[in-house]
Parts: structure tokens; sequence; C-alpha cells
């Protein structure tokens, strides 16, 4: 991406209804030492911006604003490096128009 | 509320409605399941509905239905950074008395079907997540196991319409979770603008729509596509490229929609709009040879979840639809012989969709996921930008003598992909698209 100031997540999250279910993240992240490329990877390509780095270099996530796509999943789930559950019913992301 | 059903329906999008719809109106007991607030509240789609798949579920939707715009002219844009080249049909016979497509809300859409299949008979449990799927000691599956207290409900048979994410069947080892490359990520927003506006912008009038869809360096060299699709008082605007070229370039997605929205051809469709909604959702790429095993005993697996999507085309929601009243069909022929839903019974599923558009169109295009995959960087960025050189110059009055332009264009082409790798594209985009 070369042109232009980035736009911030949050600044498109915040249009969105969340209902949170607070103590319960429906995604997980296996302790690791050095994150692969894939686990990475989610720093920059998760479109809710829910995975960063941690200051020893780990990644860690936080859901709160995850749309349930799923791309985490897809990348990260057949190897263990992270666990993908749909929260409980009625919790997570409310598409208004969808 | 009795503990036992007919059948059990695993989500409320077009497949599960479809199926809960016709398998209701044929008499049969039926749960249907969505994890969401409401239908809809966890679905997204561009979205574009395709009126003859709905005709043969509900003859008479026009009437009710909470349809946005119909479709009288199509887009087709090959962008460069600054331009675009584009080829676009309009059609007065796209103003007839049944459009052919709309385009829709889905959240609006599903809660919409999801009350026609209510008033057919299906019972619907909102906010209640699927976990797993309850197998007896042969394998067969029997029930599902909700979050709900108490919550497992059994049924002669499970349709896993849960969708390209759907965590069930591949739980239960009865699918794979799709691979990187067989999955699309979109990301998209809800545009709003006045009714007027858009009429005026569009060059449309009442309900009359246009859909644009865009390709080229709009996807940075990923394989990809932009859209943006008029409603009623809205722009749906989304771009989604293949997972594994996401993880690949470390592109962001909103990085990558902002720069669409700001391109010069885009920029100004959406001046002034006020945007309410961001969304993610992933689509199903793989084609033909990613479509699972369909059937098994007490199960079978409908839409988004089965990878029934036509990239090419950029049909998903008539598929869907399609798959879950097929399936619907086949379980009420089962039921009416009164024979359990065995594998064996449950193929007569497999047997109608193989008879079906839904497959024939799947296996007419299936080396196209692999050939757009493959070749992303010359059919996304290097042809969109010859042609776009090419326009130019021909456009372009600048004194140049118009044979040295056409030389120009004719030496550009070959230098970028040479007359062997030209000839091969043609060929390879030919043989897929046969």
């Amino acid at each position: 991406m070369s042109d232009g100031p980035k736009v911030r997540v949050e600044e498109k999250l915040q249009y969105n209804r969340y209902l949170v279910d607070p103590g319960k993240p429906h995604i997980a992240v296996a302790p690791h030492e050095t994150p692969s490329r894939n686990l990475q990877a989610m720093t920059t390509i998760c479109p809710a911006g829910c995975y960063a780095n941690t200051a020893t270099g780990q990644v860690e996530v936080v859901a709160d604003g995850c749309m349930e796509c799923g791309t985490c999943r897809i990348l990260l789930e057949p190897s263990g490096e992270i666990t993908w559950s749909y929260p409980r019913g009625g919790y997570g992301v409310l598409f208004k128009f969808g | 509320m009795i503990e036992r059903f007919d059948a059990i329906v695993i989500g409320a999008g077009m497949a599960g409605n479809a199926a809960a719809f016709t398998l209701a109106s044929r008499g049969l007991s039926v749960l249907q399941l969505e994890r969401g607030e409401y239908p809809g509240a966890k679905n997204v789609q561009g979205a574009i509905l395709y009126a003859n798949m709905l005709e043969k579920i509900i003859p008479d939707f026009r009437e009710d239905a909470p349809l946005e715009r119909h479709v009288v002219e199509q887009r087709f844009w090959f962008m460069t950074e600054r331009a675009h080249t584009g080829m676009q049909y309009r059609s007065e016979e796209f103003n007839e008395e049944r459009p052919n497509r709309y385009t829709i809300i889905r959240s609006q859409f599903d809660r919409w079907f999801s009350k026609k299949a209510q008033e057919k008979g299906a019972i619907l449990l909102t906010e209640t997540t699927a976990l797993e799927l309850v197998q007896d000691a042969y394998g067969k599956v029997i029930g599902v196991r909700t979050d709900r207290a108490g919550g497992t409900i059994m049924a002669d048979v499970v349709v896993l319409a849960e969708g390209v994410n759907g965590l069930l069947g591949t739980r239960a080892g009865l699918r794979k979770t799709p691979k990187a490359d067989q999955v699309a990520l979109a990301v998209k927003e809800m545009h709003f603008l006045a009714p007027e506006i858009i009429e005026q912008r569009f060059n449309i009038q009442g309900d009359e729509g246009v859909v644009i869809e865009a390709a080229g360096a709009v996807s940075e060299g990923m394989a990809g596509m932009g859209f943006l699709y008029t409603n009623k008082e809205s722009v749906s605007i989304g771009i989604g490229c293949i997972v594994s070229d996401f993880a690949e370039t470390g592109t962001s997605p909103y990085q990558l929609l902002e720069k669409f929205k700001k391109h010069p051809s885009i920029r100004p469709l959406l001046e002034g709009s006020e945007v309410k909604e961001y969304a993610a959702h992933l689509i199903p790429e793989g084609g033909f040879k990613a479509v699972p095993k369909l059937f098994g005993n007490g199960w079978v697996v409908v839409g988004d979840a089965a990878q029934l999507n036509n990239a090419v085309h950029r049909e998903g929601s008539n598929l869907a639809m399609t798959s879950g009243r097929l399936a619907a069909e086949a379980i009420f022929q089962i039921k009416s012989r009164r024979e359990p839903m065995t594998a064996d019974n449950l193929s007569l599923y497999e047997k109608m969709i193989n008879d079906s558009f839904v497959m024939k169109d799947l296996k007419k295009y299936k080396d196209m996921p692999a050939l757009l995959h493959t070749q992303s960087q010359n059919l996304f960025l290097t042809y969109p930008q010859l042609v776009s050189t090419a326009m130019e110059n021909f456009l372009r009055v600048d004194g140049t003598p118009k044979v040295d332009k056409e030389k120009a264009t004719v030496s550009a082409l070959k230098a970028k992909r040479g007359w062997t790798g030209l000839v091969g594209d043609a060929v390879r985009v030919a043989r897929a698209w046969r």
C-alpha cells in the first residue's frame, strides 16, 4: 500500500453492532515463541484488526471487533495454531444490512 | 416443543431458508437453528438476487419480498491505478414485468425468507449455536447438540446450511475445512445516499439499478474483484481476493477497500455518502473441484458450506437456494416412501443436483479457479494496463502518426507477455471457459 494516509480499522468497526460475551473469547492463539508466516500475516490481513504483535514478538488476538469471517480459521486452525468457535448464540457481530 | 423432528436445518441463510421452506411446505416437521439474533444477523452478500431460482420456491415473491432495485445495467471495468476500460450492457428488456435480477440487502431479505418458512410451519430457534452433530455408534447423524440448556435435539436428517465457515460438518469429519486458495475474503461497506442522487449518478429512474464489477489494479495483483451495487437508498461497495493471496502479500483488506473507494472512477459515485456498516465474509471460490461429499447417513450439505458458488458469473445465492430446495425435495421423496435417511437414499440429492444447472455450471468452469490463481499477476495487472495504454494511445491526439501509435501498442503487448505468452494466455482462458 503506497498512496494516501492509512485508514484505522476502528473507524470502520464503529459502524457495526456487537454483543460482546465478556470473558468468553471465541478465538484463542496457542502458545508460541515465534509466530509462523500465516500467524504473523493475520496482524495485517484480519479485516477487523483483531491480531497484533506483543512487545515480545508473539501474536495475540482480541476478538471483540471480530466479524466472524473465518479467514484466520482457514489459515491457522488446521495446524492447531488457533482454536476457533462461534460465539454463544446471539453474541458477536450483528449485521444490520449484511 | 417436541424433541424430535423430521429434519433439522442448520442456518437461516439462502440455502437453509430454501430447505426449511420446502420441507415445511411438504408437511415435514422442521426445526431451523440460527446463531444470530435474527436470520441474516451473520450473513453478508453483495447482494444480487436471481429471480428464477426464488420463483421455483416462492413464485409470487415479488409481492412482499424486500427487493431494492432491479438491475438494468451491468458495467465491467478493467482498472489501472488511474483509469478504467469499460464494457457495459444496458437494456430496456430488463425493465420487464418480472425482472430477472434484483439488488437486495441480506439481513432484511433473510428475515423475510425465514418468515415465509415459518408461515409454512418451520420452527425457527434464533440465538442458538449448534455445537456438534450427534452421531450413533455407526456414525449416522441422529441429531444436533446446541448451546441451550439440555440442548440436544434429534432428527431423521440434518441439513447443513451452515455457510462457508460452517463448523459442524468439518468438526464431524464430513468434509474438510476449505483451503486458503479455495476461499476469498471480501470486505464491504454500506454507503447511504438519497435515492434521487443515486438515480442521477447512475443514470437510472425509479427502481432501476446498476451493477459495476471491477477487476485489475484494484486487487494489486491478487486474484480478486471489486464490486458496486445500487440499492434503493444505499450503495454496496466491496472488494474480495483469494485468502492465500492476502496471506502471501500481507495486504490489509480494509486498506485495499479504501484505495478502491478512492479510485478516480469510483470516488465521485460515493461522494457525500454516509457509511452505516462495514462487513467481512468469506466466499467459496474453489469451484467444482472443491465441492465436498454432499450427503451421508443422516445428513446433507447445501449452499456455501458445500462450496456451491460460481466464481466466474458471481452467482452464489441462487446455487444456495437451488441446492437447499433440491435437498429438501430429495428428503421429502425418501420420507414419502417411508424409507430411512441413509446415505444410499440421500444420494438422490446428489443425483438431482448433478442434473441441475448447479453442477453443470460448476463443471463447465472447473479449471477457472486454478487459472485465475496461477495467472493472477498477468490477468489482474498486466492485461488491464496494456488495454488501458492501448486505449490512451488510440484516444489521445498529440501529433504522433497513428502508425507509430499502433506500433507502440503492439510492441507493448509483445514486451510484456511475448507472443508465446499471449497465445498461451488466450488458450488457457479459452480452455477454462469452454
